[in-house]
């Protein structure tokens, strides 16, 4: 009996996974070929100037039409921004990809970074505005594709950290009840609510509260609909930074005559945001991506002018080819963010995990 | 009054309950300038919450704390000024991890005592060198071993050059090779005239050290006087069985 079940052991280690090794790859080979095909060899590259879209349309279901991109990039990438002026918005998503670029880089870690966004900060906004230099005015209404989108995220986020740090150390307060149920009651209204309407009543129910005569504009209001949105998220992930630090830090700090606020920011956020740091940068790679949501109250970000694109009659079908392309630059700037966490962690764990010999 | 008036600290009928248990019931108590009191007990006596009142790491509900002659309240100004004169030492050394030692020593005397920088790593230095572990400055406390990061915890209450040290139970979280390390520093200091107050069970500390030994039970102080006197006839039947229980199995 024995050998005869082993012998059959044997058979399934030697023969069957074998084969469904060979299944898996053989369905892989081929899924990779279609897609290669598709996207390779019977693509329509470009179409000869003045015709029409015959040509991609001959190719329709076996061949892509890369040539959608070529004649709609600009409009994806800046939306209805004046056309002559685009430059402007090129260099913007320029500055944005530099100032990742810098914070990517160990070098770069230091006070001087702050400083560093804050003037790329001024430099972007001037460069969208204008209106001074000899630039020409251009209205917020007339900004769209990648640099609203990377606007949205960064100031986004930029505000949405510091106030979700003031509002878990709020929930944290025990002294101090009022404070801490604000807090309470802000993340848990927040979180209840999704994003989608969060936009829709920043966007519509907002003015009717303002006073007469005030006007906050559109892309300022999903702004700040943004920042309360991720402020609750981050500030619900930086808690839980807080609550895993051991109790003997804060009386550590306290027992030395720090204050709460040096306490706070030299002792206790250093550790707790320290532990944290794959969990905020895991929300801020979904709050990124969700800045897309601001189709629903009209603004051109990245993901509407996409899909706006493709609704001009004659580039109708083409689809596919655009979403790749949004998805390729939506994966960039979030696979940039996984390796600027990275990076973060191993530098920041580093006395940590080193095993030298106490003397 | 004047008696007051000297003493580093005093305890004026002081309680304290958690919830509905009463763990301070009456301390009274006053500690002299440059008196050494070791304070022992069973745990769950209070004498860790009695010292950690000191500071204010816990509050007092009824009586009055006077440290240095200013009184513990809510006023954070006084707060302050008392832990500046007030250095701690605690059983799990809470020495900040992501700092080196050096930073462990040198932040506090920069932000609460407005030392420049130089000035602070010199000091550090030289409390570095007296809890004898100089050319550990630049290591992580992870990286060292818990009675190098006592040792650490020493040095960097020291750095504020505080006027009374209180110590909770500083041996108590370590491997026993490495007690011995810790209670020499401890000894030095008190033989350098420094006011301590110490929660401890190392009765041979106390014996060699203590002016004074105080023993705690249910949040009262059972019986106070010289180690000597007090290991060779205990007055009352729990510092009895007090006793025979830690020099059995201490």
């Amino acid at each position: 009996m024995r050998v005869l079940r082993d012998g059959r052991g044997d058979m399934a280690r030697r023969f069957v996974s074998p084969l469904i090794t060979l299944f898996l790859s053989l369905l892989l080979a081929l899924g990779a070929w279609r897609f290669f095909s598709w996207a390779l060899w019977h693509a329509v590259w470009t179409l000869p100037p003045g015709s029409n879209t015959d040509l991609c349309r001959a190719a329709l279901g076996h061949g892509a039409c890369w040539a959608v991109i070529g004649e709609k990039f600009r409009f994806i990438l800046f939306g209805f921004y004046p056309y002559a002026q685009q430059w402007r918005a090129a260099l913007v998503i320029l500055c944005f990809i530099t100032l990742f670029a810098l914070s990517l880089s160990q070098r770069f870690w230091r006070p001087s970074l702050a400083l560093i966004w804050g003037s790329g900060l001024v430099v972007i906004a001037i460069l969208m505005w204008g209106g001074v230099f000899g630039l020409a005015f251009v209205p917020e209404d007339q900004w769209g594709g990648l640099p609203i989108t990377l606007l949205l995220a960064t100031l986004g986020l930029a505000f949405a950290f510091p106030l979700a740090i003031l509002v878990a150390l709020a929930r944290r307060a025990e002294g101090l009840p009022v404070i801490r149920w604000l807090a309470i009651a802000y993340v848990e209204l927040i979180r209840g609510v999704p994003l989608i309407s969060l936009l829709f009543m920043a966007s519509v129910m907002l003015p009717l509260f303002l006073p007469n005569g005030w006007n906050i504009d559109k892309l300022l209001r999903a702004q700040l609909a943004f920042v309360l949105f991720a402020g609750a998220y981050l500030a619900e992930v930086v808690r839980a930074g807080l609550a895993a630090l051991p109790r003997g830090q804060y009386e550590g700090a306290a027992a030395l005559g720090l204050s709460y606020w040096q306490a706070t920011r030299l002792i206790i956020l250093p550790q707790a945001l320290r532990h944290v740091i794959p969990m905020l940068v895991n929300t801020f790679i979904g709050f990124f991506k969700d800045t897309s949501l601001v189709l629903i109250i009209g603004i051109f970000d990245l993901m509407t002018t996409g899909r706006t694109a493709t609704m001009e009659p004659a580039w109708q079908g083409f689809a596919n080819e655009v979403y790749l392309l949004l998805a390729a630059i939506y994966f960039g700037f979030c696979f940039t963010m996984a390796r600027i966490s990275r990076r973060l962690e191993q530098r920041l764990s580093a006395p940590h995990h080193s095993i030298e010999e106490p003397a | 009054m004047t008696d007051r008036a000297e003493s580093a600290v005093a305890f004026i009928d002081v309680h304290k309950w958690y919830g509905r248990v009463h763990v301070l019931r009456g301390i009274s108590l006053s500690v002299a300038s440059g008196e050494r009191l070791v304070i022992c007990g069973p745990s769950g006596s209070g004498k860790s919450t009695m010292i950690r009142c000191i500071n204010r790491l816990e509050h007092h509900e009824k009586g009055r704390i006077i440290v240095e002659g200013m009184e513990l309240s809510d006023d954070p100004r006084a707060l302050a000024a008392i832990r500046r004169e007030v250095g701690m030492v605690f059983q799990s050394f809470n020495l900040f991890p992501h700092l080196s030692v050096l930073d462990n020593c040198t932040l506090a005397p920069i932000r609460v005592r407005g030392l420049s920088r130089g000035e602070a790593e010199d000091r550090a230095m030289e409390y570095l060198k007296r809890v004898r572990i100089p050319e550990q400055a630049r290591k992580f406390p992870p990286q060292l071993s818990g009675g190098q990061q006592q040792r650490v915890a020493i040095a960097r209450a020291l750095c504020m050059q505080p006027k009374i040290m209180l110590f909770d139970e500083p041996t108590s979280a370590l491997d026993p090779e490495m007690v011995r390390e810790v209670l020499d520093v401890m000894i030095e200091l008190a033989e350098s005239g420094m006011t301590m107050l110490c929660v401890t069970h190392e009765m041979g500390f106390a014996r060699r050290v203590a002016d004074r030994l105080l023993f705690m039970d249910r949040g009262e102080i059972v019986e106070s006087g010289s180690p000597q006197e007090m290991f060779d006839n205990p007055r009352t039947e729990r510092l009895r069985g007090f006793l025979n229980q830690i020099l059995h199995h201490g």
